[in-house]
């Protein structure tokens, strides 16, 4: 068996979520050859050819993988795909975007966001808001899936020296154009990977009060997250959308104030390892799943806990 | 522009889903059901490019058994003009529903093909991209924003790192995300309408479509249930717990 992976970067440097999807190959098994899709992407293919157990590095450096557009990237992988058994990608928005089309180029259906591997062709994936946990088995030639990083350790991101393989396949779609991006600045952990997350809901009442969560967050080296109610009502930008429909995080610690735990939200984070909650209504379904619960006023708890760390 | 809406019916989004006894499935029986919430979002959308005389036509797809006709009326009501049904068994494989849309669509000329990021009940997030690509069309995935300038389109994307901006030429396929309309409650007058507009029912022989279903379900298991926590009665005692008992904060 040999698997690729879908490597998700910035062409400097390779995101944290590589090396889950590495543990997750190295659970199926066989030979792991990573593709660097990008621009002037050297760096990041350097990066992916440390990681310890890799074949080989693909790197296909091109304009035209610039903003790792779905369209050519999913014929590029296509043009690639011939002799593996498996090409995984993770479950980001990049990876969401990119993987079906490679699926139905390929003729096959998708795996999306496995959590486990039980054999090379039998794998477990939440469905339902994480309600039901579905055991899945394709009998297709090659298994095209997306993976959820939180689900799978990280692997060493050193000890290797895969050879760097240059692709020179272009394929640019006609009918795509890249516009513009608006990218969140933070010099905070990424959501997904960061240990501790402290979550704002509604119940933060404004954007400004955020600012409460960011002391929090700066205290404990945590990365920031709200519910869909806080993100609709422009307290916060999209990207920080913890659950069903927006991220899934894992954490150690897990903060939500002023969260009440609705289903979709909860599907985001309750595979996280301890969760606190902070709410002044006793009966938020947020407690159902708190390892501590604390009833009371966000807005005297919240500068007390900052106080006090 | 004619503008092609596909649409599921899934479990209704407050429901809490339970498995079978037998963990063979999850229960559906006797479950209330309702339009796919992403769905929703994609009529809206195109009803509102209808209203602004973009738009020329509304046509909404939904592939399933004959229960599905709720939601495409459903659909008419918040003012889609016309429906199709393609026959099918419900839980169908993504690729074979791509299949299948891509001969409707082809059928249809659809200009612009608009779907759900994600159906809630197989939280998927595929069939749209599969679309896509068996048309080899350019697609717009998690749309918060879409704006027609003649022959093309220009889309907001939410993606992981904040927001990104396309320009797509039509036909083009677009899957939605929430923050994309906020959609409307359909009208009485409306749903009384919705019944006398047209509703085709296909099957994907006919439309030439052929299935694919190469994933099999072993199995379904409730996910670990956490084990109930206890609640703190200050600040000072949580986080003393979260470093002494926890241990996690330094
Ligand atoms: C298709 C679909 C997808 C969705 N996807 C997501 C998703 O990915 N993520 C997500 O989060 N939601 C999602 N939702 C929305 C979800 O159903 C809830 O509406 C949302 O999570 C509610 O956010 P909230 O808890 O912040 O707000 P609310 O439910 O309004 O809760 C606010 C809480 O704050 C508390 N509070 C208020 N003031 C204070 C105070 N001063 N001190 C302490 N506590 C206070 C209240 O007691 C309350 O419990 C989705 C919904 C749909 C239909
Ligand atoms: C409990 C359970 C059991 C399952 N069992 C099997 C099985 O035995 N075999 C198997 O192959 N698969 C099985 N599946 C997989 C699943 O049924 C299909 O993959 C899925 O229905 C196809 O589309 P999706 O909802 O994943 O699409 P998504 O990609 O999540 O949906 C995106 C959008 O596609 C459109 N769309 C999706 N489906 C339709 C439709 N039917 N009609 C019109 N538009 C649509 C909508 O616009 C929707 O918003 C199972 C899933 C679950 C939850």
């Amino acid at each position: 068996m040999s698997i690729l992976i879908i490597a998700e970067h910035d062409n400097q440097s390779l995101k944290p979520v590589t090396l889950n999807l590495v543990t997750a190959a190295r659970q199926i098994g066989g030979d792991i050859d990573l593709l660097v899709a990008g621009e002037n992407a050297q760096a990041a293919a350097e990066t992916a050819g440390a990681i310890a157990g890799i074949r080989k590095v693909i790197l296909a450096d091109h304009a035209a993988y610039a903003h790792q557009l779905a369209e050519n990237l999913g014929k590029l992988v296509v043009e690639l795909a011939d002799g593996y058994s498996h090409i995984l990608a993770p479950g980001t928005t990049t990876g969401k975007n990119v993987a079906p089309r490679v699926a139905a180029l390929l003729g096959v259906n998708q795996l999306s966001d496995i959590i486990a591997v039980e054999a090379a062709d039998t794998f477990k994936r939440p469905i339902y808001a994480g309600n039901a946990i579905a055991t899945v088995k394709s009998t297709d030639a090659v298994k095209v899936m997306t993976v959820r990083g939180t689900a799978f350790d990280a692997a060493e991101a050193t000890g290797g020296s895969a050879a760097i393989e240059a692709c020179g396949a272009v394929h640019q779609h006609a009918d795509v154009r890249f516009v513009g991006e608006e990218l969140a600045q933070s010099d905070r952990p990424e959501l997904t990977a960061a240990s501790v997350v402290v979550s704002g809901g509604r119940g933060m009442g404004n954007g400004d009060n955020f600012e409460l969560l960011n002391k929090v967050a700066d205290k404990l080296g945590a990365a920031v997250g709200a519910s869909r109610a806080a993100v609709d009502a422009g307290f916060v930008p999209n990207d920080m959308q913890v659950g069903q429909t927006g991220k899934m995080v894992a954490p150690e610690l897990y903060i939500a104030v002023g969260i009440s735990g609705a289903i979709q939200h909860l599907a985001g984070m309750k595979d996280s390892k301890v969760i606190v909650a902070i709410n002044k209504d006793e009966e938020a379904p947020i407690f159902q799943v708190a390892d501590y619960s604390l009833v009371g006023d966000l807005f005297e708890a919240v500068p007390e806990l900052e106080s006090r760390l | 522009m004619k503008v092609l809406v596909a649409v599921k019916r899934v479990i209704d989004y407050n429901v809490k889903v339970r498995v079978k006894s037998d963990r063979s499935d999850v229960d559906l029986a006797n479950v209330k059901m309702a339009l796919n919430p992403f769905c929703e979002i994609a009529v809206e959308e195109a009803v509102r490019l209808k209203e602004a005389g973009t738009a020329s036509e509304v046509v909404v797809v939904s592939i399933g058994s004959k229960a599905c006709q709720e939601q495409l009326r459903t659909a008419l009501a918040l003012g889609a003009d016309r429906a199709i049904q393609v026959e099918a068994a419900d839980q169908l494989d993504s690729l074979s529903v791509a299949r299948i849309l891509q001969k409707v669509a082809e059928e249809e000329s659809a200009d612009l093909i608009l779907l759900g990021k994600q159906a809630i009940d197989s939280d998927n997030n595929q069939t749209g991209q599969m679309l896509a690509a068996l048309m080899d069309r350019p697609q717009a995935t998690f749309a918060s924003a879409v704006v027609v300038e003649g022959e093309s389109l220009q889309v907001t994307r939410e993606i992981d790192g904040g927001l990104q901006t396309l320009s797509l030429n039509l036909p083009a396929i677009v899957t939605t995300d929430l923050r994309l309309n906020e959609p409307r409650y359909a009208s009485l007058p409306n749903i009384m309408k919705a019944k006398k507009k047209p509703l085709d029912v296909k099957t994907p022989d006919e439309l030439g479509a052929q299935l694919a279903g190469s994933v099999e379900l072993l199995g379904v298991e409730p996910p670990a249930e956490r084990q109930a926590g206890i609640k703190v009665s200050s600040v000072e005692e949580l986080v003393d717990k979260l470093r002494n008992e926890a241990k996690v904060i330094a």
